[in-house]
């Protein structure tokens, strides 16, 4: 491999980019498009449940649970029936989240000293909000019944317990989402160009004239995956920058470590990306076959659904998917402030999945069909 | 023409196999693999001193299926395995003069975790008594996020391939010269665009019959005769698609704008804007506004309404005049743009 | 090695599944010679010129190019080559002289040889005031006429052309045969393929393939008189008259 072979190879690889029209708008435009319109839109904290109420107890106790629910931030309540069918027919046509039936009695058994209950069906047509919102409802009902039992007097001694929230004490959730944004603009930006690029080159013929000269696989395509280093830490830049601009989000640890992670991951998508144009005939075959790779990482990942809370037999599966650990890396720097030795096995695991599919891209370019 | 369109594309074996691999795969995903519950807390506990109250909690914890019980630390760890990433959440006793003080510390860098552990930490404090209100679900009893996410997987894929597969397939002809070639032969425009058209609506109706079989014999989604209204509301939506597609290859003049004219203007916000992961109602009201030219959104309502509540087909009226008034206006229009052009 | 022959092959056969594109194919190229390679379209002459220039592997046979063994060494072959694909291969978004650096630098020429050969062939071009424009903006006639000066700049033993006319004019084309005669009389081999019969009579030597066969070996004059014929023309269409594929 001569350097001086592919020093001139990079030059013509950023020549090309910097002179096609989409690809520096594409660069700067995704990540700005992403990082303002995405965190508005990727909002899964949940907000405006709406409460059907019925109530068939009818008392002080059942007026002001409901007027708390009304008041409170998350929810509101969208009618107060006596009627179940009647609450059921506004969750069938969307405007409900919940139903919330107080019983007969209620508060008259209450005072008794039993132990009655309200019942909460929510809507499990959208499973987070649903389950969200229910518990929010829940929550709400209770703590209107145990400060009317406190005031009342028929007070039960709850344990006293005090939360600290780490990292985000406010819970924001763009605060977890943004870190994780950039991986996604990653994953689509150096994982479509490359492929494209190769492709393109195919289609228009002038990979023959490279693989006739007696350049090496190596520094070719090498010249192919270096570029998008310098790619995938513009990406970053510009998502640190909005990331601090508009959403006051700066990591807390080092920003050294999220840009190694950054090169080790777009090496990891470039690489891929390669791999998939040596092996693919046209730019609609390639891109079908990213955009499946692309919609499994996004989904195995942990970008949107956390990993936990998969089965045991596809946690397994997400060691094997790269952007798992760059997701970890980016969140872990971004608000714990996690050193690279914190997350040393998650750094070991994307540089042995770059090495794999750099040498996967290289041995699978032919020179000779 | 229909034979031609259809030989070339079962040639391209490769594509053929994502894109009918794929819809299953991402089912399957979503059907088992994937839930926004969160379950498998990993929580570690500290203690001051060991008493009847501590070995009762902790012994809670461990039994407890929502939890992975990683042991009693010192209160210097807690900060480190929580920056690792070893542990979600811990809980401190602190006993004094036989009271306990709790405390619970989350890793609130994951937001919903946090919050769910928290939440299971308190109920396991406070248990023995029953809870004052008892939550039931409707429709999808155990909250399976499977069934939220068909209808927005189908209207994605169909967006995919009826969308992104003819233009690129169409301007790679423009491209390589071979449309003009179709264009100066005897049959007429019409012809060509339908033979162009054809292929795409049957690989599309093989992945709406996979799908319903994927999601109601192994999903579970209930069956009932509603699945007649899920297949003629998800036609009209196909030929939207399909009329999509020839309204960008009417446009897009290389193989890669066409690309990006799809992949820009319809991927992304029907994976963002359409209500398939993220709630619309929750989005700031501009978007909402703007998330009604989207076909999909109103497709994935519609197939959320009669797949998922299982109501009859008058509740979904308005979504179904809505997507037939925008095939029909797409249709006019990319019929016009190609009929102008050649 | 083989002293005398720039280009020796035997029995070279490629099949792709149950077509054969070239079907045994023997024959030899003398250093310095000007060979052509006659054909109608899918007759298999880019399929062979591509097993020559290492960009595909034979089916079998065996063969030297350059005094390299085809099977084994065509990376070596490939440093002692010039090519230029049917297709218009140099990269549209570059600058001629951009262009011209970027392949010579991979053939290992220095920095300095690179600027004084640039300067050469922008003279015998005349195109010294479209060094800076990209090579999408320059005329038809000046890219064939450039993607062959890009071709032979490290002055390769053997060139390989693959119809370098292909849909250019009577006077370009005359003037490019001009450039294939000036390389020539460097030292240099040239191996070219076409369809235009007209340009057969500027070759030392042709061979006509039909259906993955070669026809017909010897100068223009020798299958003239053998044939009988008066023009390269109708020798063609004797040879072809049997043929199968094509157009």
């Amino acid at each position: 491999m001569k350097l001086r072979i592919l020093k001139i190879l990079l030059k013509k690889e950023i020549l090309l980019m910097k002179r096609n029209p989409f690809i520096p708008r594409v660069i700067v435009a995704l990540p700005l498009m992403a990082m303002l319109v995405l965190p508005l839109v990727a909002n899964l904290d949940v907000k405006n449940v709406s409460v059907a109420v019925v109530d068939n107890d009818r008392s002080e106790l059942s007026r002001r649970i409901v007027a708390d629910m009304d008041a409170s931030e998350y929810l509101s309540v969208q009618s107060c029936d006596f009627i179940y069918d009647e609450a059921l027919k506004s969750i069938e046509n969307g405007d409900a989240d919940a139903i919330l039936i107080i019983p007969a009695d209620y508060s008259d058994r209450l005072t008794k000293g039993e132990n009655p209950q309200m019942s909460l069906d929510a809507n499990g047509v959208n499973a987070s909000k649903g389950m969200l919102g229910s518990r929010y409802a829940a929550q709400s009902a209770t703590s209107t019944v145990s400060q009317w039992l406190s005031e009342t007097g028929v007070n039960r001694p709850a344990p006293q317990v005090n939360v600290l929230n780490l990292y985000n004490p406010t819970l924001n959730f763009r605060n977890y989402m943004i870190p994780a944004l950039m991986v996604v603009l990653i994953i689509i930006i150096c994982g479509f160009l490359p492929t494209l690029n190769l492709v393109n080159e195919k289609e228009t013929g002038t990979i023959e004239a490279m693989n006739v000269t007696p350049v090496g696989r190596l520094t070719f395509v090498l010249s192919k995956l270096i570029p998008y280093w310098i790619v995938g830490l513009l990406v970053v830049s510009v998502g640190m920058l909005i990331g601090w601009l508009v959403y006051g989000l700066v990591p807390a640890g080092n920003i050294g470590s999220i840009y190694l992670a950054a090169i080790l991951f777009s090496l990891v998508m470039s690489g891929l990306g390669v791999t998939i144009a040596n092996k693919s005939a046209t730019i609609l075959q390639s891109i079908f076959v990213m955009f499946a790779f692309i919609m499994i990482f996004q989904l195995m990942g942990g970008l949107f659904t956390p990993i936990a809370s998969m089965p045991q037999w596809a946690q397994d599966i997400t060691y094997a998917v790269p952007p798992r650990f760059f997701i970890e890396i980016m969140r872990a720097v971004y608000l714990k402030g996690a050193s690279i030795a914190d997350l040393s096995t998650q750094y070991l695991a994307l540089t042995g999945f770059a090495i794999l599919f750099c040498g996967l891209s290289a041995f699978t370019y032919k020179k000779r069909s | 023409m229909i034979k031609k369109e259809t030989l070339h594309l079962t040639r391209d074996s490769r594509t053929m196999t994502v894109v009918l691999v794929m819809p299953i795969v991402l089912l399957l995903l979503f059907g088992f693999a994937i839930s926004t519950e969160v379950n498998n807390i990993n929580i570690v506990a500290v203690v001051n001193k060991h008493d009847d109250t501590s070995r009762n909690l902790i012994e809670k914890l461990r039994i407890n299926s929502y939890f992975t019980f990683k042991g009693i630390v010192a209160f210097e760890e807690v900060e480190p395995m929580l920056r690792r990433g070893e542990a979600d959440a811990a809980v401190i006793l602190k006993s004094e003069n036989g009271n306990t003080a709790y405390q619970i510390i989350s890793d609130a860098s994951n937001t919903s975790m946090a919050q769910t552990a928290t939440g299971y930490v308190e109920s396991v404090l406070t248990d023995g008594t029953k809870p004052p209100v008892l939550m039931r679900t409707l429709y999808n009893p155990q909250l399976k996020s499977a069934y939220n996410f068909v209808p927005g997987i189908m209207g994605m894929i169909f967006i995919l391939i009826c969308a992104m597969m003819t233009s690129v397939s169409i301007v790679s002809e423009k491209e390589t010269g071979t449309m003009n070639l179709l264009l100066v032969s005897p049959a007429k425009p019409r012809t060509i665009i339908l033979g162009k058209l054809v292929p795409y609506f049957i690989l599309s109706c093989i992945i709406l019959t996979l799908t319903l079989i994927i999601a109601y014999a192994v999903l579970g989604l209930p069956v009932s005769l509603n699945i007649l209204n899920v297949i003629w509301v998800s036609l009209i939506y196909i030929i939207l698609a399909l009329a999509l597609g020839l309204l960008i290859s009417t446009l897009a003049n290389t193989q890669v704008t066409a690309l990006l004219v799809s992949g820009v203007l319809f991927m992304l916000p029907v994976v963002m804007l359409s209500g398939m992961i993220f709630p619309i109602e929750d989005m700031p009201v501009v978007l909402q506004w703007f998330s009604c030219i989207i076909p999909a959104r109103w497709y994935v309502s519609a197939m959320r309404t009669l797949m998922v509540q299982q109501l009859p087909a008058s509740f979904v009226m308005t979504q179904v005049a809505v997507l037939s008034a925008m095939t029909v206006a797409v249709l006019i229009f990319a019929i016009k743009k190609f009929n102008t052009k050649h | 090695m083989n002293e005398k022959f720039a280009i020796s092959v035997r029995n070279l056969v490629k099949r792709f599944g149950n077509f054969t594109a070239v079907d045994n194919l023997s024959f030899d190229v003398a250093r310095g010679e000007i060979f052509g390679f006659l054909g109608a379209n899918g007759a298999g002459k880019t399929t062979a010129m591509r097993m020559l220039c290492g960009l595909s592997y034979p089916t079998s046979g065996s063969g030297t190019v350059a005094g390299f063994d085809i099977m084994s060494q065509a990376e070596y072959i490939k440093r002692h080559i010039g090519y230029t694909s049917q297709k218009f291969s140099l990269y549209e978004e570059l600058t001629v002289s951009e262009n011209l650096t970027l392949f010579s630098t991979i053939y290992g020429m220095s920095d300095i040889e690179i600027k004084k050969k640039s300067e050469e062939i922008f003279m015998t071009l005349e195109m010294a005031d479209m060094r800076n424009t990209l090579v999408k903006d320059i005329p038809t006639g000046w890219k064939q006429k450039l993607a062959f000066s890009a071709a032979t700049m490290h002055s390769p033993d053997i060139v390989f052309l693959d119809e370098p006319t292909g849909g250019v004019d009577p006077v370009t084309r005359r003037r490019f045969w001009e450039l294939i005669y000036e390389a020539s009389s460097r030292g240099m081999t040239i191996f070219v393929t076409t369809h235009y019969l007209d340009e057969a009579e500027y070759c030392n030597r042709i061979s006509i393939m039909v259906d993955g066969r070669i026809k017909a070996l010897d100068s223009p004059e020798n299958l003239k008189k053998e044939y009988n014929c008066a023009t390269m023309d109708e020798v063609f269409r004797i040879v072809a008259k049997d043929a199968k594929r094509g157009d």
